[in-house]
Parts: C-alpha cells; structure tokens; sequence
C-alpha cells in the first residue's frame, strides 16, 4: 500500500513537471485517468510476478561518483579528439580482457557503462568477472585507469547484495 | 538583464558553442578513421562531449525551470541509452566476427580474444 502511495505521489509530480499546467481541468482529468491506469497496470504486473528491482548502490557515493566520471570524460574527450584531428591513423587499436570485480548487477551495467561513455573505450563484451574491452589508442596506463574506475564503483556498490 | 543573467547566458552560448565543435569532430572522425571499431570511437565523441554540453547549455538558456527540467530529463536518458547502444552495436560487431583492420597490435585480434574465452554465442540469455 505504501509502494502503491509512493508511485501515484511520484506519477503526478512528474506529469505536472512534464505538462507545466495546472488549471486546465481538462487536462488535468486526461492526467488523472493516465495515472489510475499506469496504477492499475503496474500492481497487476506485480500480481503476475511479484519480482522486485533492489538498487543496491550508495546514493551520495554514486553522486560523487558520476561527478568524477564527468571529469574523465571530459579528459578523454579531448584526448580522442585530438587523435580525430591529429591527421595520423590509430595504429594501437586492441581488444583486452579487463577483470571486474564488482559483484551485483548494477554495478556491472554501470561499470560497463562508464567505460562505453568514456570516448576512447567501448565495453565490447560481458561476462561475469572480465569484460572485453577495445580500445582507441591503447597504453599500459588504460589499464590502470580502468582498474581504478572499476575500484570506485565498487567502493558505490553497497554490501547488501539484490 | 541583470548579472546573474548575463552570466547565464554567456556560459549557455560557451557550453553550446563548444558542444557543436565537438559534434563537428565526432562527425568528422566517423568519415575519417580508417574501420568500424575506431568509427565507433568517434561516435563516442558526439555522444558524450556533445550531447552533455548541448544540453547544458540549452539549460542556461532556457527561458524558465519547467524547459530546463525536461531538458535535465532528456540529458540523463542519453547518458544511459547512449553507450548501451554502443555496446550492442559493438557487441554485435564481435559476435558477427568483424575484427579491427589495420596494423593492430600483435596478439591483440579480436579472433584471439575469441579463443580466450569471448563466446558469446554460447551464452544463455
């Protein structure tokens, strides 16, 4: 009951964040009935296979973790285009193995993630403890770096396991 | 106009001047690197450098917090949609056997990274 309060309280904040009216009635019924039936549909969904999504993450660990991420990427954005606009062509392209330590799945997915986002690398491939990894220009430092990316979103992932 | 304003709107025109430079080069790059693999780098460009500064910049200029929200909204979709796109298009590349060309280090193919255990055709989804 309190989930179900929850959600509707959230549905009908982001429909007047979205819609921006609020004194067309109208409207505001075309909203209303949108939000019983989004309702309706998700405790049904419930009923049918009770299966609970756990965000096993730190909140603010995952706010300072995004903000450091924007850095980087930053760094590695100038970096690849630099390599764009150098006029030589990559010579050290590589598919590597990269070890992961990060347990749950949402760490994993945000890991691999974080790698695709940063230009210069794209998660190729996932397995449970190594993701195969290529690389723009590969040096013996990417490795660290990715290390130590996967080290911080470890330190984000909480020990309550989903 | 006051300062605060001012400001605003100058780092709103910074942030979206400079994102459309490096959409120019992630655009650039796709015509000029030499295979798919180092393309799809480039694309990386468009998508994070561009996108994030675009869209922030379109929040310094948006004329009041309602736009802003939404375009806060639509920033952090791409965030997450972007490179789970690239990775399934880059995943597919792999699982199609289409391997980086070029002078690639030694040791390093994708055929190699294959035969160390890469098999995701045998993974059960």
């Amino acid at each position: 009951m309190v989930r179900i309060l929850f959600g509707a309280s959230g549905l009908v904040a982001l429909w007047l964040l979205m819609s921006g009216l609020w004194d067309k009635p109208l409207i505001l019924i075309f909203g209303a009935i949108s939000i019983v039936l989004t309702m309706w549909i998700t405790i049904r969904m419930d009923e049918a296979d009770g299966e609970q999504l756990a965000f096993a993450i730190k909140p603010f660990a995952t706010v300072k973790y995004v903000i450091w991420l924007l850095a980087e990427i930053a760094k590695s954005n100038l970096a690849v285009s630099k390599i764009i606009l150098s006029g030589r062509m990559p010579e050290r392209q590589k598919l590597f193995m990269v070890p992961v330590s990060c347990k749950s799945e949402i760490a994993q997915v945000m890991f691999a993630n974080s790698i695709t986002l940063t230009p210069g690398t794209i998660t190729v491939e996932t397995e449970n403890d190594q993701f195969i990894v290529h690389a723009l220009d590969f040096s013996d430092e990417d490795m660290d770096g990715l290390a130590d990316m996967d080290a911080r979103v470890a330190a984000v992932e909480s020990s309550v396991q989903s | 106009m006051s300062n605060w304003e001012l400001a605003s709107d100058i780092l709103g025109w910074v942030f979206i001047i400079s994102g459309s430079i490096f959409m120019l080069i992630g655009a650039y790059g796709a015509l000029r690197l030499p295979d798919f693999w180092t393309r799809l780098h480039a694309v990386s460009v468009t998508d994070t450098g561009g996108v994030l500064l675009l869209t922030a910049g379109m929040v310094m200029q948006s004329p009041d917090w309602l736009i802003a929200v939404k375009l806060v909204f639509i920033g952090v979709f791409l965030f997450i949609t972007g490179p789970t796109a690239s990775h399934a298009v880059a995943n597919a590349a792999l699982v199609s056997g289409l391997m980086p060309k070029g002078e690639v280090m030694p040791g390093t193919t994708g055929k190699e990274a294959k035969a160390m255990g890469a098999t995701s055709e045998e993974k059960s989804y």
